[in-house]
C-alpha cells in the first residue's frame, strides 16, 4: 500500500517541474501531462481490487498512539476507489485533447502546470481522511479552477472567473468555519476519529450548525440549486478541456463527494437532511433543464444540463436507500463519462468553426464525422436512450424512487428526462444535420488527440452500462455504496487499520 | 466568551462587504475580512487558560501548560491560503478595469441569460 | 512607476540587506523560534519590494527578473517535493523525517530536526520569489501591456 501518495505525488511533481524545464525543452508540457494523468490513470486500475477493504496509510510514519490519530491519514475504500477512477480517466482523456486543443491559447506550460496542480488537488481530496487535508486540497483545486477559467483573457472569461471567485471564496471561508467549529466540539481533524467522538455526543446542537455550515459550503462549491449562480459563466468561458474536467469532475468530488463523505461517514445521516438533499434535487433538475431549453450558446446550455443532472444524482442519494444511492453513484460515474465528452465536442467545433452558436452552425456531419457521431452518442446516453450508460443510471433512480415510496418525484425525472432529449435532438438539428451554410465550406475535422479522446469516451458510453452485469457491479460500484450505507461504519474500519 | 461573538461581528462586517458594496475591490476587502475572521476564530478555539506559546525553549519545565499548537499551525495554512486567493482576484480584477473601463459591479454583466 | 527621492533611495539602499538578513533568519530557525517559511519568505520579498518601490519599476523591468523569480519560485517547490518523496525512495512512508532517523542531533540547536530547516528553507524560496512576482506583475502592468 506504499503507493497511495503517489496519486497526489506524481501529477505535483510534474507540475513543479513543467515551469523550469519548458524553457529549453519544448515538448515536455505535453509528455509531463499525459505521463502524469496516465500513470494516475494506471494506478487507479491498479487499485481497484482493494475497494473491498479499507487500508489506512500514514504520512510522515505517526502510527496512532494509544488509539488516537495523531497524524494525516490516507484512507482507501470502495468510494474513493471510483472517484479515482472517474477523475483519473477523465483528467487522460483531457491531456491527451488538450495536446492540439492548445494551440489556440498562448502558453502551453502554465496552462500544463495549472491542469496538473488541478488534478492533484482532486485526487488528494479523495484519497484523504482527515478533514483539513480536505480543505487544503479543496483550496489547491478550486485556485487553480479559478486561474483556468480565466485562461484565454478575454472580457467575458475574466468576468466569469471573478464571480466564481467570489462565490467559491465565500463557500471556503465557510468550510472553514465549520473545521474549526467541529474542531472544538471533538478535538480531533481525523475524519474516523470523529465520527467516533460524535457519537458519543448524540443529539448536541451545535451539530446541525456544523452541518449547516458544511452543506453550504460544500453545496456552493458544487453548484446545488440555489447556490449554482456561478456554473452558467464559469464553464463556458473556460477552455473545453478544462470545461470538462469541471463539469464532469470538479463539481462532484467538490460537491457530491465532499457532502457523501462528512455526512454519511462522519455527522450521521438525519431523515431531515435526506429530505433537504430530496427537494434540492428535484430542483435543481426541473430548473436546470427548464433554462437548458432556452440557451442558444452550445456549452453554456450544457452548463445548464449539468447542473440538472447533478439533481439527479442529489435525488438518488437523498433517498438513503441502497438501490437509490447505487443508481445516485452510478449516474455520478455516468455524467462524469458522457458529460465530458459533450464538453470535448464543444470545443471540436469551437476550433474548427470558431462559435459555439447554435444559430451560426448547421450541417457538419458531413465535413466532421467523428464529433457528429461521438456527440449523437453522448446526447443519447445523456437522454436516458437505452442502452447508453445514462438509460441504466437513470432507470435504477426511478425504481428507487418508487421502492423508497415518492412515485411523483418518478415521474418528475422520467419528465426531466424527456426535456432533456428534446434539448438534444435541437442541439443535434441545429449544429450537425440540415444545411450546410457555404461559410463552413472548408472545415475540416478536428486534429488526431482529439478525435482519438472523443473516440475513447464514446466507447465507454457505450459499454458502461456493462456496470450493471452482478460480477462487475460486485467488484466497482457495491463497495462504494457499502461505504454510504454502512456510515458510521466507516470509523470503526479507518481506525483499526 | 466575548471574542468569539466580536469575531462572528467580523465575519457579518465582510459578509455585509461582499453582498451590499458595488466597487469590485471592496467586494475583494469583504472577501479578505470574511477570512481574517474566520482565521481568527479558529486560532481563539485553541486556547486555554494560563498557557504559554507552544514553542518549547531551552530550560521549561517538563509539565508547562501549553495551548493548542494544532489550530495555530492550521491558521498559518489558511493565512497563506488566503493570499493566494486574495492574490489571484486581484490580478483579475485589475483586468477587469482594463477590458470593461468600470468598476462598478452593476455594469460588468455581459454574460446573462 | 516612478522612483521615490534620493533620500529614500539611500536609506532603503542601506536598509534592503537587513530586512533580508532578518528574514533568512527567521526562516533558518524556523524549527527553533516563531515564523518558518512563510513568514520569512514573506521577510525576503518585502526586501525586494521595498527595493523596487525606492527606485521605481523602469530600472528592473530592463533585467530579467520575471523568468528568475518563476524559475527560483519553482526551483523552491520542487525542492520541497523532493525532500518529502526522499522517503518513499528509500521504502518508508512518505514525509518521514528521514535525516532525523539517520542521524539524530541535540534539541534546541540550529542543526538538528532532520529536515524540518531544509523544507523551511525551501518554502521560505518559494514564497519570497512567489510574492516577489505577484507584486512586479501587479505593479508593472499598466493598461494593455504585457509583462
Amino acid at each position: 500500500m506504499n503507493w497511495l501518495p503517489l496519486f497526489v505525488v506524481v501529477p505535483l511533481g510534474m507540475a513543479f517541474l513543467t515551469p523550469i524545464l519548458s524553457k529549453w525543452l519544448k515538448w515536455f508540457p505535453d509528455a509531463a501531462a499525459n505521463l502524469a494523468t496516465g500513470s494516475a490513470m494506471a494506478l487507479s486500475i491498479v487499485a481497484l481490487p482493494f475497494a473491498k477493504a479499507t487500508t489506512v496509510y500514514f504520512v510522515g510514519g505517526w502510527m496512532p498512539f494509544n488509539g488516537v490519530p495523531i497524524g494525516i491519514h490516507l484512507v482507501l475504500d470502495g468510494l474513493t476507489v471510483l472517484m479515482l477512477l472517474a477523475v483519473n480517466l477523465v483528467a487522460f482523456a483531457c491531456t491527451v485533447y488538450s495536446v492540439s486543443y492548445m494551440k489556440h491559447y498562448t502558453d502551453k506550460a502554465k496552462f500544463v502546470t495549472l491542469f496538473l496542480l488541478m488534478v492533484a488537488g482532486l485526487n488528494g481530496v479523495v484519497v484523504s481522511g482527515d478533514l483539513f487535508n480536505v480543505f487544503v486540497f479543496f483550496e489547491i483545486t478550486a485556485i487553480a479552477c479559478y486561474a483556468l477559467v480565466a485562461f484565454g483573457v478575454e472580457a467575458e472569461e475574466l468576468e466569469a472567473s471573478f464571480k466564481y471567485q467570489v462565490l467559491g471564496g465565500v463557500a471556503s471561508s465557510l468550510i472553514l468555519l465549520g473545521i474549526a467549529l467541529f474542531y472544538w466540539l471533538t478535538g480531533t481533524l481525523n475524519l474516523a476519529d470523529g465520527a467516533r467522538v460524535l457519537a458519543q455526543k448524540e443529539g448536541n446542537p451545535a451539530v446541525f450548525f456544523i452541518g449547516g455550515l458544511l452543506f453550504t459550503g460544500f453545496g456552493l462549491k458544487g453548484a446545488l440549486m440555489p447556490f449554482h449562480a456561478w456554473l452558467p459563466d464559469a464553464h463556458p468561458s473556460a477552455p473545453a478541456p478544462v470545461s470538462a474536467m469541471l463539469s464532469g469532475v470538479v463539481i462532484k468530488v467538490l460537491g457530491v463527494y465532499a457532502i457523501c463523505r462528512v455526512f454519511f461517514n462522519v455527522l450521521g445521516v438525519t431523515p431531515a437532511l435526506l429530505s433537504v438533499l430530496l427537494v434540492l434535487g428535484v430542483v435543481s433538475m426541473t430548473v436546470g433543464v427548464l433554462l437548458a431549453l432556452a440557451q442558444w450558446d452550445f456549452k453554456r446550455l450544457l452548463a445548464y444540463h449539468s447542473i440538472s443532472q447533478m439533481g439527479y444524482i442529489v435525488i438518488g442519494i437523498g433517498l438513503g436507500t441502497p438501490l437509490g444511492i447505487l443508481g445516485g453513484l452510478f449516474h455520478l460515474v455516468n455524467h462524469t463519462v458522457f458529460k465530458s465528452l459533450l464538453f470535448l465536442n464543444a470545443g471540436a467545433l469551437e476550433y474548427a468553426t470558431g462559435t459555439r452558436n447554435l444559430k451560426r452552425l448547421g450541417g457538419l456531419n458531413r465535413k466532421m464525422p467523428v464529433t457528429s457521431g461521438t456527440s449523437m452518442i453522448a446526447s443519447f446516453s445523456i437522454a436516458g436512450l437505452p442502452p447508453f450508460n445514462g438509460f441504466w443510471s437513470k432507470l435504477v433512480i426511478v425504481l428507487a424512487c418508487v421502492q423508497a415510496g415518492h412515485p411523483i418525484i418518478a415521474g418528475w425525472a422520467v419528465l426531466g428526462s424527456i426535456l432533456t432529449l428534446a434539448s438534444f435532438l435541437k442541439v443535434q438539428r441545429y449544429a450537425f444535420w440540415g444545411e450546410l451554410r457555404e461559410t463552413w465550406a472548408r472545415v475540416r475535422e478536428a486534429p488526431a488527440p482529439m478525435c482519438a479522446a472523443m473516440i475513447a469516451l464514446a466507447i465507454l458510453c457505450l459499454a458502461m452500462g456493462a456496470l450493471l452485469i452482478p460480477s462487475v457491479k460486485a467488484a466497482v460500484l457495491d463497495p462504494a455504496v457499502e461505504v454510504l450505507t454502512g456510515g458510521l461504519s466507516y470509523a470503526s474500519k479507518a481506525l483499526g487499520g | 466568551m466575548i471574542l468569539y461573538t466580536l469575531a462572528i461581528v467580523l465575519f457579518l462586517v465582510g459578509l455585509y462587504g461582499v453582498l451590499v458594496k458595488r466597487n469590485i475591490f471592496k467586494i475583494i476587502i469583504g472577501l479578505a475580512v470574511i477570512e481574517y475572521a474566520v482565521n481568527l476564530l479558529f486560532a481563539l478555539i485553541g486556547y486555554r487558560y494560563g498557557g504559554a506559546a507552544p514553542i518549547r525553549t531551552q530550560g521549561m519545565p517538563q509539565d508547562t501548560l501549553f495551548v493548542d499548537p494544532i489550530p495555530q499551525a492550521l491558521v498559518l495554512t489558511a493565512i497563506v491560503i488566503g493570499l493566494a486567493t486574495t492574490a489571484l482576484i486581484a490580478a483579475v480584477a485589475v483586468r477587469i478595469y482594463e477590458k470593461y473601463d468600470t468598476y462598478d459591479v452593476r455594469k460588468i454583466r455581459k454574460l446573462r441569460g | 512607476m516612478r522612483g521615490m527621492t534620493p533620500i529614500v533611495q539611500c536609506i532603503s539602499r542601506l536598509m534592503a540587506p537587513s530586512i533580508f538578513l532578518l528574514g533568512v533568519y527567521v526562516v533558518l530557525h524556523g524549527h527553533l523560534t516563531p515564523g518558518g517559511g512563510f513568514a520569512g519568505g514573506v521577510l525576503i520579498a518585502g526586501a525586494f519590494v521595498l527595493l523596487v518601490l525606492a527606485f521605481g519599476s523602469d530600472e528592473w523591468r530592463s533585467r530579467a527578473l520575471n523568468w528568475n523569480a518563476t524559475v527560483f519560485e519553482s526551483l523552491g517547490l520542487f525542492f520541497f517535493w523532493f525532500l518529502a518523496v526522499m522517503g518513499l525512495i528509500e521504502g518508508v512512508p512518505f514525509f518521514v523525517n528521514v535525516i532525523a532517523k539517520a542521524n539524530p542531533g541535540h534539541p534546541y540547536r540550529l542543526f538538528s530536526a532532520g529536515i524540518i530547516p531544509l523544507c523551511n528553507a525551501a518554502i521560505g524560496m518559494e514564497v519570497a520569489a512567489g510574492l516577489f512576482f505577484v507584486f512586479m506583475c501587479l505593479a508593472i502592468l499598466k493598461m494593455g501591456e504585457k509583462p
